[in-house]
């Protein structure tokens, strides 16, 4: 039997659930769904509607809010009583904060932000990327069951979850959470101060990375976004280095942009860049790497030397 | 207060990767190493709430001789001394056996904090800090952009940054373990005056025998299969550009 364990936050379902459903239903075994936190009866009955043997709903007070303590004291009792073949998660925030804990807890490893899973020789393997995308491995988990492994968020489609022919019952699982084994006391989410720059709205955007270099060549990606009327936006390290500010950063902890034309300079495409900028019409990646994980989303590419590459650009729309 | 920053050492961003003979690591018997990036900062972290609150950074690292050089770069940018869990399998080894290792070298210490970077270069688990805490017996909290030491001494209080632009501030009492997001602060560099204290600190080697169980192995590390049709523009760079440009004008009609 597989553990597919949901999330949700305040009883609203974070929809990278059905993914990993999804990826639970091809590997030809039973799935149980798991949800856990207060009042989670609504979010349980919705996941039902997936084609899965049974929903199990984990409710407590002290699940909620979410804490790293309160979530793996609860689990390892849920993991402990159904005994599943494989536990697996979506690779969120929130799984990132206590599952490898859980699964230390109950003496495994987990197998983190795989993008897929297959049947080798036999054995069931994880594929997941390393070295920031530019390879992907097949790793095989060791020693007895349950092995514990998240999906990447987009690495399967939540429209690819079959749904059931009647809903999926839903079963309350009782677990004990004492309010002195929580060590964390979290406060209410927040968003820092309204941003200055609304990148949404923007129609062409010219992203730079670290390929930059250095903050005194960032007149090079200003001479561009300048060229085409577009916005100028960045990768992570750029706005961590305090070359340009935060609210220019794109990403899964920036904006999430889907402009007419985004072109990256000097960007290597990691995951979480990618999330904010993959829905944009025309992607256009200048990089000296034709490796660089940013061609796999890139229309156009051109592989070379920005600091030659991106004046060319602005001379040749000058140029006429 | 008696800090421990976990540092790991990385094939350098810039290095061309290529598969080993092996096809299950990368070839790095010839590559340049590096900090891993979130390592970095949180290293800054540790420095700046000792010069605020007073106290010891101890570098902790894992992995062959060659991590050294990080070692020295941590110290020469103000880490008081370092302990270095030695063994060659440490390179390509899973988060767990890793974070068994650090343990074993860190319980004699008692730290009031450990903080580790959010997620490594090389093998990206981003677990290796949430394990350790769990070998540790630690509160954690991980993905932080801020902390801050409570009055007392005893407690912390830190902003978690969480999925788009949301965070969140929590608590907890002290000992406990960070995982620490790349931008918390902006890095310091070594001086030359820290080049040369750095020499005479104390570098604690603890031979590791064995790793523990892995929980997991790579059967296989290759190159993905391109699945993109990007179009390849070709040609000097002038070239390139005239051509992308007319492009974007009348084929995707962006301009
Ligand atoms: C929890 C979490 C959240 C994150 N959130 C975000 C986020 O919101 N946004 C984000 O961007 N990142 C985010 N990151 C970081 C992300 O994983 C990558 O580290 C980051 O996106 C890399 O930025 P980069 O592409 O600019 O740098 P690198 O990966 O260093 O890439 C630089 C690229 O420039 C190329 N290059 C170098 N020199 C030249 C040259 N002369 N000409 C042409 N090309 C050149 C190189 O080939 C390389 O591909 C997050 C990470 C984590 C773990
Ligand atoms: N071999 C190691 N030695 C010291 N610290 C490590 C080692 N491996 C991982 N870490 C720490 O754990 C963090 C997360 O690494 P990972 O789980 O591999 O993504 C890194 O940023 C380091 O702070």
């Amino acid at each position: 039997m597989i553990l597919v364990i949901a999330e949700q936050r305040g009883g609203a379902l974070n929809p990278a659930s059905w993914e990993t459903v999804a990826a639970a239903q091809q590997m030809d075994a039973p799935v149980t769904v798991v949800v856990a936190g207060a009042g989670v009866q609504g979010v349980a009955a919705e996941i039902a509607a997936a084609d899965v043997a049974e929903v199990l709903a984990v409710d407590h007070d002290a699940l909620d809010p979410y804490t790293p303590d309160g979530f793996v004291g609860a689990l390892a009792q849920v993991v402990a009583r159904t005994g599943p073949s494989l536990v697996l998660f979506p690779h969120t925030y929130q799984t990132r904060d206590y599952a490898p804990a859980l699964a230390a807890r109950v003496g495994r490893a987990l197998i983190p932000d795989c993008i897929g899973s297959k049947v080798r020789d036999g054995d069931r393997v994880f594929v997941r990327p390393m070295f920031q995308g530019k390879f992907v491995a097949d790793v095989l988990p060791e020693g007895p069951a349950p092995h514990f492994a998240s999906f990447q968020i987009g690495a399967y489609r939540a429209d690819a979850c079959s749904r059931g022919a009647a809903p999926a019952a839903v079963r309350a699982v009782a677990v004990e959470v004492g309010a002195a084994a929580i060590r964390q006391r979290p406060e209410a989410l927040f968003k820092e101060a309204k941003q200055a720059v609304d990148l949404t709205q923007a129609e062409r955007i010219v992203a730079v990375g670290r390929g930059i270099k250095g903050q005194e060549h960032l007149s090079l990606a200003q001479d561009l976004a300048r060229a085409l009327d577009a916005e100028l936006a960045a990768s992570r390290p750029i706005c961590d280095s305090g070359w340009l500010p935060m609210d220019r950063q794109i990403g899964s902890s920036g904006q999430t942009v889907a402009p007419k034309l985004y072109l990256a300079v000097g960007i290597s495409g990691a995951i979480q860049h990618l999330v904010g900028m993959k829905g944009s019409r025309t992607i256009v990646a200048v990089n000296k790497d034709a490796d660089a994980p940013i061609f796999e989303v890139a229309d156009y590419g051109i592989v070379g030397d920005l600091f030659e590459i991106a004046p060319a650009i602005v001379a040749a729309l000058d140029g006429e | 207060m008696k800090i421990a920053v976990c540092i790991k050492q990385v094939v350098t961003r810039d290095w061309p990767l290529r598969a080993a003979e092996s096809s299950t690591w990368v070839r790095d018997d010839d590559a340049s190493f590096e900090m891993n990036e979130p390592d970095a900062y949180a290293l800054e972290e540790a420095l700046r709430l000792k010069e605020r609150h007073g106290g010891e950074v101890v570098v902790c690292s894992a992995g062959p001789a060659r991590v050294s050089q990080v070692i020295r770069e941590a110290l020469a940018r103000g880490a008081d001394r370092a302990i270095h869990v030695q063994s060659d399998a440490l390179s390509t080894a899973g988060a767990d056996a890793v974070a068994a290792a650090l343990a074993g070298a860190m319980e004699g210490d008692a730290f009031d904090l450990v903080l580790t970077g959010l997620q490594s270069d090389d093998q990206g688990f981003g677990q290796t800090g949430v394990v350790l805490a769990e070998r540790l017996g630690l509160p954690h909290a991980t993905i932080i952009m801020e902390v801050d030491v409570g009055a007392d001494g005893g407690s912390l209080r830190v902003k978690r940054e969480l999925e788009s632009g949301w965070f969140q501030w929590v608590s907890m009492p002290l000992p406990a373990l960070l995982t620490i997001q790349s931008g918390i602060n902006q890095l310091r560099y070594a001086t030359l005056r820290g080049i040369m204290a750095a020499k005479r600190k104390e570098v604690r080697i603890v031979p590791l025998d064995a790793l523990e169980s892995q929980g997991q192995r790579i059967l296989e590390l290759y190159v993905p299969d391109k699945t993109s049709a990007t179009r390849f523009i070709d040609g000097s760079a002038p070239e390139a550009a005239r051509e992308l440009v007319r492009l974007l004008r009348e084929e995707a009609r962006v301009l």
